[in-house]
Order: structure tokens, then C-alpha cells, then sequence
């Protein structure tokens, strides 16, 4: 089988295709077919970014069969740095790169053979939305979304023909509130450390994640200024686990969550009113009937963002079907999939052909829904009339202050950050 | 491999059996009790002594964000106890999750001690058919019957804010406000621990007052001896076996203990293995090698203390 050198010519499923029909033709005579089995993508991340309806539609639209890996986020950055043969195509936070990209397990991804690389959104690209730039506090992703070259341990400066990860979700954190438990406006991230809250508020167990959402509400409360929330410095590292352990002999913390689950209960079960959350989880809590709001506030968003990477060990037919598999991931039916969930697709104009103009005015336009709005698996979220927090996609991604982030001083913080737990 | 050991372990030893005693004393101090010793032994081997002796390694490793590469450096052990000198009066971090942690052990220790034997000895001498006995026994398991997950979850709608303690309280008039203290509390990691793990002690408890000859309890009521100094004197001292397995058991299980204690004290209460856990969340492997070296010997320094108190070969 050729391996299109250039984005002109046949398309690659086309080529595909045809070399299948061929195969399929000249295994009549004598039984070669083994050669050409379906290939098996094993997907290495989080369940969260699983969805059992994205293997089915690749599997019966490019005949690849996707092998879901799910492990917990510190797993994923395990299993890259210790067994990247043991996956083909991993999907990982842009945090993480920082850690993965120097222990040279990852290959860079060949930007010509990616149909929709000049269409990714601006905001994963160059950290822009509609031309203005977004808060660069932390890991963004443009800053690592490039490499020297293909098996590159250092991120370029500027573009390269090789990426690093191409992205297949991303979204904005913000504070999460119970509204029929809180009798204030809540406009800050100062909020989180409100003694009003004592008790009643939580932030996230991941150290380098949970120290950011501590650092947007002490620099919101005016405490300090950051140089770098993403990466701060040892002084500031010392101040922010000093608040924290004020805060937290104060009683201020009900509990700290780790999965999306867990946030979910927290917060539904009323153990909880305040604590910084992604939207899909608010999502799920008012599903349970149980009003939250996904609350913007003054001083932005956390960010994150997650997307493909390959394993330095792939190549040959696994290698040609993940770049076959990331272009039709690209091209429009799981962007779609993914949006009505709530989160964003890495390419916004192939997602919009597959959404109804009501769904992607709701979605993505901060506009009233014209009708119902049904989850990909056909549960009512919404009610024709809503709108969704937050507002637009422009609104949303516009106002992004930090992004989730691995720190310089990683070693020192995880240190303090066992100071803070033992205090 | 270790089937083909079995097989011949078993040939082996049931020959040895069919000999006459007489002939077969020399073989039996031959190689059959090694083969029959040997999967077990394998097992320790493989999933036991060699992964000891890597996190032993690695302890004394270099590492980096994204790799860990080999040395000899105690400089990992020097992390762990970092300040812990320099800072006295004030306990270093260490210490202070080491306390944490050992405080729990002791408090969980009591609760499961006395709550077993009471549950032991009431299978013992008060439930007097074997079926009966299975029955009671098997319900000291329910606590396993569901994964750790939904355990976990499970305690919210009870002992939570709004959970049905506290409303049961407030619609009894006992309190006015919900009692936040039932959850993400010190009470709550005890309760969690003690639930789960009583059974421990209870099963060796039951074992040891099951052997206790029947008629030394006669003879002590004989004597003249009330219920309680045939308790104290006669029962207590016959199921030390029992309650020092069980206490190591449970004080082992507890030390190392980082998912309830974690679950339960809403991930704000200090833990080794917690400690341990964030360190393995970040990469930092030779430094949670170092801080995992250091909770073995703590537990092996523990277990040789409890070994102290009974002895435990000539009991058994």
C-alpha cells in the first residue's frame, strides 16, 4: 500500500479503501488475509475521555478497531514514560508534556499528514481567540505544541512541521456553585477562601491543579500578584501553602476531589456549595435535578486541554491508521460528539456540519436554545429556552486566565504540598 | 512451572507417606518438604522479594520530572527526613504524618481489638451450633461483599450534612444544627478502618477461644472464680494468640492505609501512603522508594515489638 506523501491526491481513506478492496480481491484465490486484519488502535487515557460511541462510528466508517486503555491521569504520564510500547495512540493533557517530551517516549506527529492542521482552533495554536490573546499563566498549549523534530525532547519556539499532541478536547474550569445553598453573589475566585464558606468549599487534589485554583482566589482576595500562576516561584509557592494551611486550620475545606465522579457527589450531595469545577460535571449534577451553576467570574478560567500523542515505538500500519484515525477525528462527527457534551472540539468548523443550527447556536453561541437539548446518548440536559453558563465559546475560551500547568519548582511543591496536607 | 513443581511435590510426598515410618525418616529431611515448600516459595520470590529489593534500589536512585536514573545517593532518606532536626521544637512534615498515621493505628487498633474479641467470644460460647457460627461468620464479611469504591460512597448518604444520621438527629429534636464532624473527620476514618477491618480480629480471636479446653473454664467456675476472673484470668490469657495476629493484622493494614484514610478524611488528613501516593503521582519514584523503606521498617519495627509480648511459636 502507497503512503500519500501530500495533502493533493487521493484522499487517504480512498487509498485505503482501495487497497482493502484489492487485498480483499486477491485473498480469494488462497488465504492471505491475516495480513491485512483490522488494525487495532490500544488508546491509552483517562475513561473520561473514552466514549464507547466514537470507537463504534471509527470502527464502521474506517474499519480500525480502537482498543480502549482507561487509567487515571498520573497513570497515562506513567505508562508514556515507562511502557510506551504498551499503547498506540495516547490522549493526554498538555500539562503533562512538559514530563513526557524530555524522556524522549513520544514522536512528534508529521503536520502534513494531518488533512486539518491549518483549521485547529487559535486558541491551542497560538493562544489566541478571535485575534486577542488568552491569559498564558501555566502550560498553554502552544507553547508545547510544537518540537525541534520528530523524535525531539525540546518544544520549538516557533512552528514546526512536527506536533506534539493534536488536540481532542479542551474547556474552561471555573467555580462551580450550589445557588439554593448560597444566599450571595458570587463574582471571584476570592470566594473559594470566604469564611462564609467555611466548611462547605473544595479544591482539587492534584497538587499542581489544586495550587492554581489556590493562587487565582489569594490573588483575586488581593493576598499577592503572581509572575506566574503556572509556575511560581519558591516564595511564592511558600506563601500560597502558608494561606492554604490558614485555611485550611480554619476549617475551610470540606474535602478535595481527584475525578470528575467525586466532584460530582461533593457537590450533589451538598457536602459542598463552592468549589472550582469543569463543566461537564456541572452538567452532570443538574442532570440529577439538583440545580449548579458553572459560575464566571472576574478574573477568568483555568484551562486545560488534552489531545493525541504517539508513542515513540509506533510505526508501519498502526502508524498509518492513528494519523488515518486523527483525521477523521478531525473531521467533524466526534467534534459534534464531544460538543454536545459539552466540551470543545479541536476543529470548530467540520463540528458545526455535524450539529443542528439550534445545537451549535446553544453550544457555542451563548444563545437561548431554540429546542431541547439532548446529551449524544439521548438524555434530555437541557430545556428549549436555556442558556449555557458562561456564554459563548468566544466568551468562555476569550477570557481564559491560566491553563492547568506542571511547575518548574514541581519538586519543591509537591513537598510543600505534603506540608499542607500534614499541617 | 510452579504446576509441574506441585505435581511433583505431591508424587514426592505421597510416596514418602506410603513408606513405613521407620524408612522414610531420612527422606522426609530430604527434598520433598523443599518441593512442597517451593510455589509458595516462588511466589514470595517473584511477587514478593524482588520487587522489595528493586523499591530498595530504586530508593537509592536519582531522579528527574520525567526519569529516574541509577546511583547510590541517600540523599532521597535526607528528603524525607529534611528539617525534621533543624526545625525541633516543631515537628517536620514526616513526623508529623508518621504520628498521624500512628495515632490512627493505636485508636483503630483498640476499637477492632475489643470489638472482636466481644464478637469472638460471643461465636465461641454463646452460639452453640457450627451452622449458626457460619452463618454469624459470614455476616462479619458483608463489609467485602462490595469493592472499596462503593463503600466509599456509600457513607455520604449516611453520615453526611444532609445525610440520615443528621436528619434523624434534627427530627428527634437532638440537635439543631447537622453535625459536620460525622464526615471528612478524624471519627470518620476511624469508623471507615474499624468497619472494615474487625473481621481481622475476629477470625483469629474465634480460632484461639475455639481451642480453649472447655473443661479449664469448669474447673476455674469449680474454683470458686467469678465470670470476670475467669475472663481475665483463664480466657484473655488463652487467646493472646488470636488477638496478637489479629493486632498485627490490623495495625499493618492501617500503617500503610492511604485510600480510607484518604477517602474518609476528605484527602485533608496526613497519611504515609498518602504521602507516598502524591510522590508516585509526580514521577518521583526513588523518593517514594525511600519513604516506602521506611514505613516497612516502621511496621517490621512494630510487628518485632508485638512478637516481643507473646510468644508466638510455642502458643501456636
Amino acid at each position: 500500500m502507497t503512503r500519500p506523501t501530500g495533502r493533493p491526491g487521493p484522499s487517504r481513506r480512498a487509498v485505503l479503501k482501495g487497497g482493502a478492496a484489492m487485498a480483499g480481491a486477491a485473498a480469494f484465490p488462497a488465504p492471505f488475509v491475516h495480513a491485512q486484519d483490522p488494525v487495532t488502535l490500544r488508546y491509552l487515557s483517562t475513561a473520561v475521555n473514552q466514549s464507547p460511541a466514537i470507537a463504534a462510528k471509527a470502527s464502521e466508517e474506517l474499519g480500525i478497531n480502537i482498543e480502549y486503555i482507561a487509567v487515571n491521569t498520573d497513570e497515562v504520564a506513567r505508562r508514556v514514560i515507562t511502557q510506551p510500547n504498551s499503547f498506540d495512540l495516547v490522549d493526554t493533557e498538555y500539562f503533562a508534556l512538559p514530563n513526557l517530551v524530555p524522556s524522549g517516549n513520544m514522536k512528534g506527529m508529521d503536520a502534513n499528514r494531518i488533512d486539518r492542521i491549518g483549521d485547529l482552533a487559535s486558541v491551542i495554536a497560538s493562544g489566541t481567540v478571535e485575534g486577542e490573546a488568552v491569559g498564558w499563566d501555566g502550560t498553554a498549549p502552544h507553547e508545547v505544541l510544537y518540537l525541534e523534530d520528530q523524535m525531539g525532547t525540546s518544544f520549538a519556539g516557533a512552528p514546526t512541521d512536527w506536533i506534539t499532541l493534536i488536540p481532542t478536547t479542551y474547556n474552561a474550569d471555573t467555580l462551580g456553585i450550589r445557588p439554593d445553598l448560597i444566599d450571595k453573589d458570587i463574582t471571584s475566585w476570592a470566594s473559594l477562601l470566604d469564611p462564609d464558606f467555611a466548611g462547605k468549599s473544595a479544591i482539587l487534589n492534584i497538587p499542581s491543579i489544586g495550587i492554581m485554583d489556590a493562587a487565582m482566589a489569594l490573588e483575586a482576595r488581593g493576598d499577592i500578584t503572581y509572575g506566574d500562576k503556572g509556575n511560581m516561584t519558591r516564595e511564592e509557592i511558600d506563601f500560597t501553602i502558608e494561606k492554604l494551611i490558614e485555611a485550611k486550620r480554619a476549617g475551610q475545606f470540606r474535602a478535595f476531589w481527584s475525578n470528575f465522579q467525586e466532584s460530582v457527589n461533593l457537590m450533589a450531595s451538598g457536602e459542598v456549595v463552592i468549589q472550582s469545577m469543569w463543566s461537564p460535571a456541572v452538567t452532570a449534577v443538574r442532570t440529577q435535578g439538583i440545580p449548579c451553576i458553572y459560575q464566571p467570574l472576574a478574573e477568568g478560567y483555568r484551562a486545560w486541554a488534552s489531545g493525541f500523542g504517539l508513542p515513540r515505538t509506533i510505526d508501519g500500519r498502526k502508524e498509518d491508521a492513528a494519523y488515518e484515525f486523527i483525521n477523521w477525528f478531525l473531521s467533524g462527527w466526534a467534534g459534534a460528539h464531544l460538543s454536545k457534551q459539552g466540551y470543545y472540539p479541536a476543529v470548530l468548523e467540520t463540528a458545526q456540519q455535524y450539529m443542528e443550527p439550534y445545537e451549535w447556536a446553544y453550544w457555542y453561541e451563548g444563545e437561548a436554545a431554540a429546542e431541547d437539548i439532548y446529551a449524544p446518548d439521548g438524555r434530555l440536559l437541557e430545556e428549549a429556552g436555556a442558556v449555557r453558563d458562561g456564554g459563548s465559546y468566544v466568551e468562555r475560551m476569550g477570557s481564559v486566565a491560566c491553563w492547568n500547568a506542571v511547575m518548574d519548582e514541581n519538586q519543591y511543591m509537591v513537598r510543600k504540598w505534603n506540608e499542607f496536607i500534614a499541617a | 512451572m510452579s504446576d509441574a513443581a506441585d505435581t511433583i511435590a505431591e508424587t514426592r510426598g505421597n510416596r514418602v507417606s506410603a513408606r513405613p515410618r521407620r524408612a522414610s525418616r531420612r527422606e522426609g529431611h530430604g527434598a520433598a518438604p523443599y518441593l512442597q515448600a517451593a510455589p509458595m516459595a516462588l511466589v514470595f520470590l517473584v511477587f514478593f522479594l524482588l520487587p522489595l529489593a528493586a523499591t530498595i534500589v530504586v530508593s537509592f536512585w536519582q531522579y528527574t520530572q520525567y526519569s529516574i536514573e541509577p546511583a547510590f545517593t541517600a540523599q532521597n532518606y535526607g528528603d524525607v527526613f529534611r528539617g525534621c532536626l533543624a526545625d525541633l521544637p516543631d515537628l517536620c512534615t514526616t513526623f508529623v504524618t508518621y504520628l498521624s498515621t500512628l495515632k490512627f493505628g493505636v485508636i483503630v487498633w483498640a476499637c477492632t481489638l475489643t470489638l472482636g474479641f466481644t464478637i469472638a467470644y460471643f461465636l465461641a460460647f454463646h452460639v452453640r451450633t457450627l451452622k449458626v457460627q457460619v452463618i454469624f461468620f459470614l455476616l462479619c464479611t458483608i463489609p467485602f461483599w462490595t469493592s472499596i469504591v462503593i463503600r466509599m460512597i456509600s457513607w455520604i448518604p449516611l453520615l453526611g450534612r444532609n445525610g440520615l444520621i443528621n436528619q434523624t438527629l434534627i427530627s428527634m429534636g437532638v440537635i439543631d444544627t447537622p453535625l459536620e464532624g460525622l464526615l471528612y473527620s478524624d471519627f470518620a476514618v476511624v469508623l471507615a478502618l474499624t468497619h472494615l477491618y474487625t473481621l481481622f480480629m475476629v477470625v483469629p480471636i474465634f480460632n484461639s477461644l475455639m481451642r480453649i479446653d472447655r473443661s479449664l473454664i469448669e474447673a476455674a467456675r469449680d474454683a470458686g472464680a467469678s465470670d470476670l476472673q475467669t475472663l481475665v484470668s483463664v480466657i484473655i490469657p488463652l487467646a493472646r494468640p488470636g488477638m496478637l495476629i489479629g493486632s498485627i493484622f490490623v495495625t499493618t493494614v492501617v500503617l500503610g492505609d492511604f485510600l480510607t484514610i484518604g477517602i474518609m478524611g476528605g484527602q485533608q488528613i496526613a497519611s504515609v501512603g498518602k504521602v507516598i501516593q502524591t510522590q508516585m503521582q509526580f514521577l518521583q519514584f526513588p523518593l517514594a522508594a525511600a519513604n516506602a523503606v521506611i514505613l516497612l521498617l516502621a511496621v517490621l519495627a512494630g510487628v518485632w515489638a508485638l512478637l516481643k509480648l507473646v510468644d508466638i511459636r510455642k502458643e501456636l
